[in-house]
């Protein structure tokens, strides 16, 4: 039995999506910006996009951008509005818990001599206004904090978080990419200035990103060339991933009651049935602030690669964000974030269920879990 | 990332040879590695100068448990002297090569089997000593003065001995 829990790293294209992708790869092949008619029905297709992800989001057609990934979404933003409003002041705050690409560009930028502040999370992994409160001042340019953790699953307070921001005259910006469809993305509403979206974590293709860039705030480009995007992100559009990308959020969105109740259930199921199984199971990460599909287990006592690849060797992807997983040898900096010790931090796994996961699957891998656990156990030093 | 581990790591990792614990070793160590948080532990079991059983636990990965797992089956038997040339290379070689990014683990094995050894080593009390001092241990109990000489004399057996093997 082929078992895949591992959708917060990717999902499976939904075969809606990769349908109504198809005729862009084949018929309507035609550059958007190009002013014959071939090229014309793309930039009708284009525009159209652009208004479908906007309604869905709760924002302006004008401010939505497509690029090639979140994380080219989050250096375009991060970077760029630092770089273009430096009149402000010259410090950023970001949380202790974002993705590489967010820290990787604060760091960037900190280099070229910004002030880049961390706010950190409780072990509950949340930022509190209080902790942002403590470190925003005037100079403050960008507050950037992840919508939902991709480890951890813990879903931030937004709204609050961005009034704070807003207090001090800073933008705030929020890397959403895990929070599709698990919140209602309200981007007026939540006072979200800059928001980053990825498909493929949706059901929708890889190499489309979407940054959600407010009118009126400056933007230095990454990418420049022959003026796309009102010249914020050069490069011909890529209409076949733009669209399966606005396909697969319209259907994330039209489907969310439905799955937010299915992946609950089978949730909710996967760890009791987990508890009761095998002894010593510790959940991380608030419990009560995450999505639906996330559970981070620490198993205590063995390692947590080893586990994943005696389930890979029975059919069944997870993810460890921690340590020893291959190129990176450094534990996980979001649970060392929320207070994890060190001698746990290796020995956690992600399970992220998703649109196709069924409770068969749930069971088998209960099943296979249990074996994996016991054995690994077994022959550990640590008791 | 490329994590293509061949069919004899995961072999090894799925099966592992001589794994588990032993009582009364002759040789122990752990060993741990600060980065990846993994750990070894080592059991020797020493007769006539030959490895005649070796065992591990393990807190790590695939290729930790592989690398300690095919290291352990090649250096049972070897003597003493042969086994402390095992080198790490060794170990890469004998799985068909290793991620790398997990070649650390190899060297981790061997650091663990050495450190096993020097500890079967530091135990060791030359034959001419051997006698004296058991009957000393006899008497231990009496007093502490007899202890403190006790003490006196099994430390002079370790320097000799760490001399003689330069």
């Amino acid at each position: 039995m082929k078992v895949y829990l591992d959708n917060a790293a990717t999902t499976r294209l939904d075969d809606r999506v990769l349908a109504k992708m198809k005729p862009y790869f084949t018929e309507k092949y035609g550059n958007a910006s190009s002013i014959h008619s071939l090229g014309q029905e793309a930039y009708i297709a284009l525009q159209d996009a652009k208004e479908r992800v906007a309604k869905v989001l709760g924002g302006e057609t004008e401010s939505v951008i497509f690029t090639s990934s979140a994380t080219e979404s989050n250096n375009l933003i991060i970077k760029g509005v630092a770089l273009a409003n430096q009149q402000k002041g010259n410090k950023i705050i970001i949380s202790n818990i974002e993705h590489p690409c967010v820290k990787e560009s604060a760091n960037e930028l900190a280099r070229a001599g910004f002030v880049v502040e961390l706010v950190p999370v409780n072990s509950e992994g949340l930022v509190t206004p209080e902790a942002l409160e403590k470190i925003i001042d005037k100079e403050t340019i960008l507050v950037s904090i992840m919508t939902v953790n991709n480890e951890i699953g813990t879903i931030q307070d937004i709204s609050s978080l961005a009034k704070i921001a807003h207090k001090f005259g800073a933008y705030f910006h929020t890397d959403a990419v895990q929070a599709v469809p698990y919140l209602q993305l309200d981007i007026k509403k939540m006072g979200i200035d800059l928001l980053s979206l990825s498909a493929h974590k949706f059901y929708g293709p890889k190499g489309v990103g979407i940054a959600y860039i407010s009118k009126g705030i400056k933007v230095k480009p990454l990418i420049i060339g022959g003026g796309q995007e009102s010249g914020m992100r050069a490069g011909t559009y890529n209409l076949p991933g733009i669209m399966g990308a606005v396909v697969a959020l319209e259907i994330s969105y039209k489907e969310r009651a439905n799955y937010l109740k299915k992946t609950k259930i089978l949730k909710d199921y996967f760890w009791k049935q987990m508890q009761k199984e095998i002894s010593g199971v510790k959940l991380n990460g608030s419990a009560v602030k995450r999505v639906p599909a996330n559970l981070n287990v620490m198993f205590g006592s063995i390692e947590g690669e080893a586990i994943l690849m005696d389930l890979s060797y029975k059919g069944i992807c997870v993810s460890t964000g921690s340590a020893c997983s291959a190129t990176n040898l450094r534990a996980s900096s979001v649970l060392s974030a929320i207070g994890l010790h060190k001698n746990f931090l290796n020995s956690n796994i992600r399970f992220s269920l998703g649109r196709y996961n069924t409770k068969k699957e749930i069971d088998y891998t209960v099943k296979c879990l249990k074996a994996t656990v016991k054995r690994l156990r077994s022959f550990s030093p640590i008791k | 990332m490329a994590l293509n581990y061949t069919k004899k790591t995961i072999n090894h990792f799925l099966k592992p040879q001589n794994i588990g614990e032993m009582k009364k070793p002759d040789g122990y160590a752990q060993i741990g590695n600060m980065v990846c948080g993994d750990q070894l532990d080592f059991f020797l079991k020493v007769e006539r100068g030959r490895i005649k059983d070796v065992k591990f636990l393990s807190f790590g990965c695939a290729s930790n448990i592989a690398t300690a797992s095919i290291m352990t089956e090649r250096v049972k038997g070897m003597t003493i002297d042969q086994a402390k040339k095992y080198k790490w290379q060794k170990v890469v070689s004998e799985l068909g090569g290793l991620p790398q990014q997990k070649v650390h683990c190899s060297v981790m094995a061997v650091e663990g089997l050495q450190k096993a050894i020097a500890d079967y080593e530091s135990k060791l009390v030359p034959v001419y000593l051997k006698s004296p001092i058991k009957k000393e241990n006899k008497v231990k109990v009496s007093g502490k003065l007899k202890n403190a000489k006790t003490i006196k004399i099994s430390k002079t057996a370790k320097i000799t001995k760490s001399k003689k093997q330069k």
